[in-house]
């Protein structure tokens, strides 16, 4: 009997029940100062079931897929939704489920499997290789990390989704230590994630950027220290997306809106009432939730708790029109919300994340840009992030800058620093990037909920230009 | 689950070939999670979880996977099989490691705790009752945690330990709020009604009108939680031997001897006052503990097996070479002259979301978070609205160390990603005569 007939065989009597299959493998690959590392995987096998009756609601985890065991969690959940009855944020019985039918899948051209992994240890081996040779380098690392992960959703009222996901994070860093000061640069971060096969590996670059990055950390050794002062910032995409990521992606999820996370990731200033008129950045700010993309890192067909993902703007023009929040948060908060109600695994349930956030690209060229900068940084590559629980006063730091002097760059600055208020900040976006500039990244490893999970978001940016920020460097 | 765990380690062990070795190691939990929004259920559930850790070596080779069971014995003797014939293959592809280490002396030992967790209605009435009229958001983590390791050599360890942790804070509006927490074996419901007793007194101090405060360098005193965050973002990275040697930590300059701290501070990797296992994934028993800074100075590393066999040390530490059981020596200053000699100043109860600014010179930015509360002539008058810092651990813990509390609190990790963290601090509260605030 295969899993969908015996979850159906164990359903209960209850208004609502769901099971929620996740199948996840993972490969990391890590090859560090031409040693490979031992090779690790994992494989991750269980389900979720949820109930919602008389109000209440529940959920059991188990990886024991037998009846039996589905028996169990089915029971356990009851009891959960029977304990919760009369004592939840909301009545969840009046909240109607979908019951989806349908299916994804990752589009795919070299599938990981079919290249040996004796092939891919040796180009992590030989990009390693390539970016060595100088004595001021301390450490290389080169890795990728994949991860093929597949659902199948099943609901009482005959809802059926299955989807299958491959996730590739291709990483490259090199760090180089003089005159007691220790220096990395990297492949984006951890910003090239993509969905796809092995070909994501070359799309990032990751077997031509090194003697690029090695360049540039060596020439950062030497580098003064970015100047202090408030000036003209030119962001290039994987700085962008982490600006994006951390002050428009979660102040607009709906759960911390409506206080869900307020013991723990934090809430919001962005309130229900702002939706359809708060003008949360300059004209120049479009941000879509586009799960159509099919490269980006979080693209899917269907949230986890069954809704139809479909692409939104969530700010036009600079005005906020909607929020990050699935079916449930929606039903709560009174506000459109996007099909973003995701887990982390069988393990967890599913709570409001951003997906694929992007910003959309504009018009102008990075020569156009750096032309109208009389004073300002241009800075590469997000490597510090911290902003407070209301999502408002933020800093991030950059492996690379360049000083902008008179429309022109000029020499290398070392730890690019910036802060401000993103409830500000958005409103002095003075310029965005057009195609040219467009990048598709992401975030493997955002953290938020009680119980803790991780998730992967994805967010596609051009560079952009913003005006009069708070600009400081290292000591 | 432990003679389920050891009985399946010793069937792969009998079918392994000649030279190879087996490591595995258990993680299981089966946990009650209930949040609250406003001190109603937003989401409330078991988990049932196990993960075996396999690690095939075969002399200079090792490689490493991580399978999910399930509890039926066959079931997971299979999904192991297989796990290891994977293993097996990718043993004949990889190159040869030099740094593979794994104790290859027998240490066997074992440790359970009973069982004397509430049963969940317990917790939620006792909220229910304690938290009306309150606007209480938390969660609770309730439940068994179980670590096991064992190998083909013989060795076999196992904890066991049924805890819960109720985290909590109570808002008064937007982010006025106060930070509280319970963990321990047994639940108490009185102990339970006293922690919220002093939690809903400091809330009454977030009533009144908050204070906002420029930019600027105020004396601070940091309590327990906020020295929690401060010490474990600044660990990042900043004990382990390969850090060092690869000029990568953030205390270089202390371990090269550049900078010292305040000759008060002491941080010890604490393994016999924690609640992370004895032992870890090659099979080392963990030292009771590691002295890391003393009076000031860096003294020893935390050493993986790897580090040990490149850089020629005695093990010490887990592979990621991170403290999980940090504990900072208390100092002189008793808790309720705390305000006396705080003076005017910033009474700051947890701080949040930190990073570096400048990982050479060991700066990190942050925010405040919950209760911070404006002190005048130690008096505390008013909170204060959330503020960013940007400071030096050279200074926090050196320079501008005015002193330390004489009873450090005990504090549980309250992460639970992938599952219930076993990390914990014992910190006490500092005094700080400058902390910098930036916006």
């Amino acid at each position: 009997m295969d899993l969908e007939a015996r979850f159906r065989e164990v359903l209960p009597d209850v208004e609502f029940c769901s099971l929620r299959l996740e199948n996840e493998a993972q490969e990391f690959l890590y090859v560090r100062d031409d040693i490979v590392l031992p090779v690790r995987s994992s494989s991750d096998v269980g389900a979720m079931i949820t109930v919602v009756d008389g109000g209440g609601v529940g959920y059991a985890a188990t990886a024991d897929l037998t009846s039996g065991g589905l028996a169990k969690a089915v029971d356990r959940a009851r009891t959960w939704a029977a304990s919760s009855r009369g004592r939840t944020v909301t009545d969840f019985s009046k909240i109607v489920m979908p019951h989806p039918k349908g299916n994804y899948t990752t589009p795919v051209r070299t599938p990981w499997a079919s290249v040996p992994l004796s092939d891919k240890i040796s180009l992590l081996r030989e990009e390693c290789a390539r970016v060595g040779g100088d004595p001021r380098i301390v450490q290389r690392d080169v890795s990728i990390s994949y991860v093929h992960r597949e659902t199948l959703y099943l609901t009482n009222d005959g809802g059926r989704v299955e989807q299958s996901f491959d996730h590739i994070v291709p990483s490259i860093a090199v760090t180089a230590h003089a005159d007691g000061q220790t220096l990395s640069r990297s492949l984006g971060g951890r910003g090239y994630c993509r969905q796809g096969g092995y070909e994501v590996v070359s799309e990032c670059g990751l077997d031509t950027i090194g003697p690029e990055l090695r360049d540039e950390v060596l020439e950062l050794l030497s580098a003064p220290d970015c100047p202090t002062g408030n000036m003209d910032v030119v962001l290039d995409p994987d700085q962008v997306i982490l600006q994006v990521h951390e002050s428009i992606g979660h102040p607009l999820e709906l759960d911390r809106i409506l206080g869900d996370e307020r013991n723990y990731a934090g809430r919001s200033f962005v309130t229900p009432d702002m939706f359809g008129s708060y003008r949360y950045g300059s004209d120049l700010l479009n941000i879509t939730y586009d799960p159509t993309r099919t490269e980006e890192f979080a693209s899917y067909g269907f949230d986890d708790e069954g809704l139809t993902a479909t692409r939104e703007f969530l700010i036009r023009n600079g005005i906020l029109e909607r929020a990050l929040g699935g079916h449930i948060s929606q039903q709560r908060a009174g506000v459109p919300g996007v099909a973003c109600s995701r887990a982390n695994g069988w393990t967890r349930p599913p709570i409001d994340r951003m997906a694929n956030v992007n910003l959309e690209p504009g018009d102008a060229t990075l020569g156009e840009m750096i032309a109208r900068v009389e004073d300002g940084v241009y800075m590469k590559t997000n490597t510090s992030w911290s902003i407070d629980d209301s999502r408002n006063k933020f800093q991030f730091g950059c492996e690379w800058g360049r000083r902008i002097e008179n429309g022109k760059l000029t020499h290398l600055v070392r730890k690019p620093n910036y802060r401000g208020i993103s409830a500000t900040f958005w409103r002095s976006l003075a310029a965005v990037g057009n195609e040219s500039t467009f990048m598709v990244l992401g975030t493997p490893n955002c953290g938020k909920g009680e119980p803790s999970q991780t998730a992967r978001a994805g967010h596609a940016a051009p560079t952009c230009l913003f005006t009069n920020v708070d600009v400081f460097g290292g000591e | 689950m432990k003679e389920q765990f050891f009985d399946l380690v010793d069937r792969r062990s009998k079918e392994l070939q000649k030279d190879e070795v087996l490591l595995a190691n258990l993680d299981q939990e089966t946990s009650d999670f209930v949040r609250w929004n406003g001190g109603r259920i937003r989401q409330c559930g078991t988990v049932d979880q196990a993960y075996m850790n396999l690690n095939l070596i075969r002399g200079d080779r090792s490689c490493a996977t991580i399978v999910s069971i399930t509890g039926d014995v066959e079931a997971d003797d299979a999904r192991c099989r297989a796990a290891i014939d994977t293993l097996r293959e990718r043993l004949g592809v990889v190159p040869a490691d030099p740094f593979v280490l794994y104790s290859e002396e027998v240490h066997s030992t074992d440790r359970s705790d009973e069982n004397r967790l509430p049963d969940p209605d317990t917790v939620l009435r006792d909220v229910e009752e304690t938290a009306a009229g309150l606007d209480f958001v938390g969660s609770l983590a309730c439940g068994p945690m179980r670590f096991g390791f064992a190998n083909s050599l013989g060795q076999r360890n196992w904890e066991e330990r049924h805890s819960f942790l109720l985290d909590w804070s109570l808002f008064h509006v937007e982010d006025r709020a106060v930070k509280a927490s319970y963990s321990g074996f047994e639940w108490d419901s009185a102990r339970f009604r006293q922690i919220m007793e002093s939690t809903r007194a400091q809330l009454e101090i977030m009533k009144r009108e908050p204070r906002t405060v420029a930019p600027g360098k105020y004396r601070v005193y940091l309590a327990p939680a906020a020295v929690q965050e401060f010490l474990d973002t600044m660990s990042w990275g900043a004990f382990g031997l390969r850090a060092h040697r690869t000029k990568q930590s953030n205390l270089l300059r202390l371990s090269e001897g550049e900078l010292s701290l305040d000759p008060r501070v002491t941080l010890r990797e604490n393994t016999r006052g924690g609640i992370a296992p004895g032992f870890q994934s090659e099979g080392y028993l963990r030292p009771d503990e590691v002295v890391l800074v003393e009076d000031g100075k860096f003294r020893d590393p935390l050493v993986s097996p790897r580090s040990s066999k490149e850089f020629g040390a005695a093990v010490n530490a887990g592979a990621w070479e991170s403290p999980i059981s940090l504990d900072l020596a208390p100092g002189g200053l008793a808790p309720s002259d705390v305000l006396r000699e705080l003076g005017t100043g910033l009474y700051v109860n947890n701080l949040w979301y930190m990073n570096f600014s400048d990982r050479t010179a060991c700066r990190m930015t942050g925010m405040t978070r919950f209760a911070t509360f404006w002190v005048e002539d130690g008096e505390i008058v008013a909170p204060v609205k959330v503020m960013r810092f940007d400071e030096s651990a050279y200074r926090v813990l050196g320079s501008e160390l005015q002193d330390l509390t004489s009873e450090p609190e005990f504090l549980v990790v309250s992460d639970t990603y992938g599952g219930r963290s076993s990390g914990s601090h014992r910190v006490p509260g500092i005094l700080l005569r400058n902390f910098e605030f930036t916006l």
